[in-house]
């Protein structure tokens, strides 16, 4: 039996949140008066918590590294959010999002969460329609939608490219509505570096004031962590430059279990890599592969040519292309989930087919969707016997009317100019569905201590879908964190403030200003981002797209390795008392070096493919689905959730199985 | 409303409001003056009607008066206030990427316009003024009694050529002033829409055609000697 | 690419702060900006010096943390772009890049190229938000149906990243186009109607009182805004500060 109680209420899928909701216990106004909660981390899950917790009468006091919570990296997602409300009249409903969801994370997820997320989805609308978010509208005035990979209807509201922006803003301005009533208490520019736990109970953490250097204690009868994912332990990735692990390592050091760290999204469609000297990758939007071909050469030689110069994409006839996603999948096509169209460019520009200098990068190709449109266009006005340069010039003007500012990005960052000769893409690491293991309460294994958003394990099982990561953090923060963290602050009003002068704290801040000491005081060769590249390295290597137990394996060492030369070799330049980014980007790598082994050891552990995890041991033999993932439901159905122990090497696997009553396990085909 | 001329949209109102004051000023004054190059007589009987009409005298002098004053002591006070906005200056500022010289520098053309007219007042106004209310000549006609004085004293300043080259080098100012000025105005208020477009072009009209018509007037009346 | 760069280095609040000059080599036209600071900052951690500290998160222009002022302009010499989406393919060889900070009183250096924009802060919390509560049952989305117009348009004003290049451009260092947008993306909705008057004049009183400069319509604001603000939100601005004090 599993020490994990995942705390699922009984009764009916239907039903369960409903009668959760009324048999809760709840806070009185008066008592919530005097319960202080601390929120870490201002994205879409934070934000949007702080604010309602706040409203609702509790003292929060808010996060975030950045010098706004409006810049928290949530401000990035370009596509859309997903809601159950069926305004097409397509036959969408909460049932179908909830099963679109476990179907598309590879029926890894907790069903009643999954669930419970599509039936708030509709009600995040609302709520931001009240804000004053800018959505998308047609010409009746009503708000429109745009259909996203992986599902049959038409779901996701979004504001031109921005749409992770513009929901954070409206979060933001909820905030700052509870800054100014004082009911937030807002900490700009300060990083959580642990979390204190009294008793056993989350208590207060200890965080570092950026600007001066200063450590600061500060207590709560809860905390809750919302600080994204831990992408940027690949060094590349489409997160934000900051964006780190360092808070959800440290309250898994502190006892919350961490829960399938080897689940991460590649995506497929981002900008390559121009040399060493990358700092970011840049995504474009999934949306691209509607109207998009992509494709490498069939030969060896053009490719070696294109390389080197010689001959351009455009001078290769239809025949000398091959369009590889179409060829391998041709129900799907171009339009396979994200893990899939990753594996495919993998394996490609493994086998040398890659169409730039560093080897790794296909073409994605407007050429058809231009003619497709410029000739129903020509149709449209009229126009007969179009010359070829007038069905061009039409095409274009769709296209760019379509993805106007996706082409200007990509045209910016490369200097090529995509209407005439195809992009380059490849894919990177975008996000990550492993995460802090929490019940049904989004409570973690310590009692107080709550994730949300990208920082749990999340609703996405093994793969996420476009679009529905916004609308998980919206609904985490929202309308499921406040109620259900008002069940446990029922018993805390009779606790009283929290002291800060107590041994915990005192031994809490001790360690952290040991740690920042020895960085500062380490006379090192080497700067903070040679470890960073190198770890990175290794992830994207031998974590990357596709794993086997042979290079996980020896990730494990090489991690470690890296690990010991970083403590010894890092060179921190500056003091710690003044505003220090090498310093703060010590504290983070030094995570992500630990994170990283777990994340490797959990994907050897997983002997199976599912979603975002690829295991070459484990794919299809024979018959339709030949090379394809194979997943293992009788074995792996379950939430790897691993227990610190003092070396990520010395972890201890805790199983919470995944058990679907209401849903039939299938396996995903795009043939 | 109190409030309101406090604060610094508030204050950009005023600006705006006394700027469309001396603008439909400015363009009275051109078409009187003008009229001295068609018409001598017609001049001479306008000045004479303007300078001695009480409600111009004593209602729209004491305004003009009051909006001059005000729109250059407001100036200054917010070219102050802006400056202070910054208070340690750019190694490099390369203002011409963004934005045309006239609108950087309206204090400076302002100022130069304050110039000028402290000038232009010496020159006309304070002797129209001890004319008039010191010695009590209200009666606009020239010393020997042959006609009215307005037009003989106009060409008579224009005669040194140094005088007509600096009231030259006064329009060129007022011409960059209003380049920037005219279309700044309605923008303050709060207009900006589809109109803009043509409002911007007419406000370029405006700008040029009026200083440029002044000196005109002043070459005229310096050659027709 | 060899590039010589003059880079102010000020050593927390307090300290006067001075122009440094710096070498690099080795400067590959597709870098980033910010990707040559970098390569700049590694190479002085080498030598034992301390690196330039400046402000970046996202990298891919929809954050607004990067604020440098290249060149004489906020975001250096291309248009429509945050500092780290300029690439080094718009310098050339030889070149000498003068690097400072965004400069306003309401923007003090915290650091080298850092400065503390919370007076933008402090503007939105003091009116830029609507009134309502997260209950689950405000009414539905589609009950309020918004001209497709007045939508698309506050979407341009909501699109402001907050970087404060308006301000740092401005001549006057005025945080209009800032104000005028947030504004503006209320005003052009229903549902900003009912706070309009408090709105405006709120977040108009705590401008100023953060020490910005006035806005002289030079628009500067306008052609460097990485998001392509326009100048009609001022106006807007202007317009809605008119009514609301004469409503009351």
């Amino acid at each position: 039996m599993s020490i994990l109680d995942s705390k699922v209420p009984k009764g009916p899928l239907k039903d369960k949140w409903t009668n959760y909701k009324d048999k809760i216990n709840l806070v009185n106004p008066a008592n919530k008066r005097s319960i202080d909660i601390i929120v870490v981390g201002t994205g879409l899950a934070g934000g949007s918590a702080a604010a309602t917790l706040a409203e609702l009468g509790y003292n929060v006091k808010a996060f975030c590294y950045q010098d706004s919570p409006r810049r928290a990296h949530s401000i990035a997602a370009q596509g859309g959010i997903n809601a159950a409300k069926n305004y097409q009249g397509d036959g969408d409903s909460t049932y179908r999002l909830f099963y679109d969801t476990i179907k598309g994370g590879d029926y890894r997820s907790r069903e009643a969460n999954v669930y419970r997320l599509a039936e708030v989805s509709g009600n995040i609308i609302d709520q931001c329609v009240a804000q004053g978010v800018p959505f998308a509208r047609d010409y009746g005035g009503l708000l429109d939608n745009r259909s996203f990979g992986g599902v049959l209807v038409s779901r996701t509201f979004y504001a031109k490219g921005q749409t992770g922006q513009q929901l954070l803003l409206g979060a933001y301005s909820a905030m700052n509505r509870q800054i100014a009533r004082g009911k937030i208490e807002m900490f700009n520019r300060h990083e959580m570096l642990d979390v204190v736990k009294i008793n056993g109970k989350a208590r207060g953490i200890i965080a570092r004031n950026l600007v001066t250097g200063e450590i600061e204690r500060h207590s709560a009868h809860a905390v809750v962590i919302a600080t994204g994912g831990y992408g940027n332990v690949y060094f590349l990735s489409t997160n934000a430059m900051g964006s780190n692990a360092t808070a959800a390592w440290k309250v898994h050091k502190k006892g919350a279990f961490f829960a399938n760290p080897c689940y991460t999204q590649i995506h497929p469609t981002c900008i390559p890599r121009s040399g060493d000297y990358q700092s970011k990758l840049t995504l474009m939007s999934e949306s691209l592969r509607n109207d998009g071909r992509i494709w490498v050469p069939k030969k060896m030689e053009d490719v070696m040519a294109i390389r080197e110069g010689k001959k351009k994409p455009t001078d290769l006839s239809e025949e000398e292309r091959d369009y590889y996603l179409e060829r391998r999948y041709p129900a799907f096509g171009n339009l396979v989930p994200r893990d899939v169209a990753s594996r495919a460019a993998k394996e490609r520009c493994d086998a040398g087919y890659g169409v730039n200098a560093t080897g790794e990068a296909v073409y994605l190709d407007f050429k058809s969707a231009i003619e497709r449109y410029g000739n129903e266009q020509a149709k449209l006005h009229g126009i007969t016997n179009a010359s070829k340069e007038k069905i061009t010039e039409l095409g274009e003007e769709i296209i760019r009317a379509k993805y106007g500012n996706l082409f200007q990005m990509y045209e910016k960052i490369v200097d090529e100019n995509p209407y005439k000769t195809p992009m380059m893409i490849y894919p990177a690491t975008h996000y990550t569905m492993g995460g802090i293991w929490v019940d049904y309460n989004l409570m973690t294994t310590v009692e107080g201590l709550y994730c949300i958003g990208e920082a749990n394990f999340s609703d996405h099982g093994a793969n996420r879908l476009g679009a529905s990561a916004l609308m998980q953090g919206l609904a985490d923060g929202y309308f499921i964190l406040p109620y259900t963290i008002g069940d446990y602050l029922s018993h805390e009003i009779r606790t009283g403030k929290i002291p800060t002068n107590t041994p915990e704290f005192d031994e809490a801040e001790k360690a952290v200003t040991d740690q920042i000491n020895a960085f500062i005081n380490n006379k090192g060769t080497h700067s903070v981002d040679y470890f960073h590249k190198k770890l990175g390295k290794v992830m994207w290597d031998k974590c990357g797209m596709s794993r086997n137990a042979t290079d996980l394996k020896e990730a494990i060492q090489e991690i470690k390795a890296i690990r010991e030369e970083f403590y010894k070799e890092v060179k921190v330049p500056g003091k710690a008392n003044e505003m220090n980014p090498e310093l703060e980007k010590a504290g983070r790598v030094a995570d992500f070096l630990e994170l990283g082994e777990l994340f490797a050891k959990d994907a050897l552990m997983r002997e199976e493919s599912c979603g975002g995890h690829f295991r070459e041991e484990s794919v299809e033999l024979d018959g339709e689905q030949e090379g394809e993932a194979k997943r293992n439901d009788a074995e792996f159905a379950f939430v790897a959730a691993w227990e610190y122990k003092g070396e990520p090497s010395d972890a201890v696997l805790h199983k919470e199985q995944l058990e679907f009553n209401d849903i039939e396990l299938k396996q995903r085909s795009y043939k | 409303m109190s409030g309101f001329f406090n604060s610094s949209i508030g204050r950009k109102y005023a600006m705006a409001l006394s700027a469309f004051f001396l603008m439909i000023f400015i363009v009275q004054h051109f078409a009187i003056n003008i009229l001295s190059v068609f018409s001598p007589d017609a001049f001479n009987e306008i000045s004479h009607f303007m300078g001695t009409n009480p409600l111009v005298q004593f209602g729209l002098q004491p305004i003009l008066l009051f909006g001059v004053i005000f729109h250059f002591v407001m100036g200054f006070i917010l070219e102050i206030r802006n400056r202070n906005a910054r208070v340690v200056k750019y190694a490099q500022y390369n203002g011409d990427a963004n934005s045309t010289w006239m609108s950087r520098n309206m204090i400076w053309s302002g100022g130069f316009i304050l110039v000028f007219l402290v000038i232009h007042f010496i020159d006309f106004w304070f002797p129209e003024i001890n004319t008039k209310f010191i010695q009590g000549d209200m009666s606009g006609l020239l010393a020997d009694g042959e006609g009215y004085r307005y037009y003989e004293e106009l060409t008579h300043k224009f005669a040194p050529i140094w005088r007509v080259a600096l009231y030259c080098v006064g329009f060129i100012f007022l011409a960059l002033h209003l380049l920037h000025g005219f279309s700044s105005a309605f923008q303050s208020v709060g207009a900006n829409n589809k109109y803009t477009r043509g409002l911007k072009g007419f406000g370029k009209a405006y700008a040029i055609i009026i200083p440029l018509g002044f000196i005109f007037i002043a070459l005229f009346h310096h050659f027709n000697q | 690419m060899k590039l010589t760069l003059k880079i102010w280095r000020q050593n927390g609040s307090q300290d006067k702060g001075k122009m440094v000059d710096y070498q690099v080599s080795d400067i590959s036209e597709s870098m980033s900006f910010l990707e040559m600071m970098d390569v700049l900052n590694e190479q002085i951690i080498n030598e034992g010096g301390e690196p330039v500290a400046f402000d970046h998160d996202c990298r891919e222009g929809i954050c607004g943390m990067c604020s440098m002022h290249i060149n004489g302009e906020p975001h250096g010499p291309d248009k429509g772009i945050t500092t780290c989406q300029l690439h080094m393919r718009s310098f050339k060889d030889g070149d000498t890049i003068t690097i400072e900070p965004f400069r306003a009183k309401a923007f003090p250096v915290i650091k080298d190229l850092m400065v503390d924009r919370s007076s933008f802060e402090r503007i939105q919390q003091a009116g830029g938000y609507i009134s309502v509560n997260t209950s689950g049952n405000t009414q539905d989305a589609n009950s309020i149906p918004i001209d497709k117009h007045a939508a698309d348009m506050a979407m341009d004003s909501a699109t402001c990243i907050g970087c404060g290049a308006c301000v740092a451009s401005c001549k006057n260092a005025s945080a209009m186009l800032f104000v005028g947008a947030k504004v503006s993306q209320y005003a052009l909705l229903p549902q900003g109607q009912v706070e309009a008057v408090d709105r405006v004049k709120n977040m108009v009183a705590q401008m100023d009182l953060e020490g910005f400069g006035n806005c002289t319509n030079t628009g500067a604001c306008e052609v460097e805004c990485p998001k392509g603000i326009s100048l009609e939100n001022i106006a807007r601005l202007n317009r809605e500060y008119f009514k609301a004090n004469v409503k009351g």
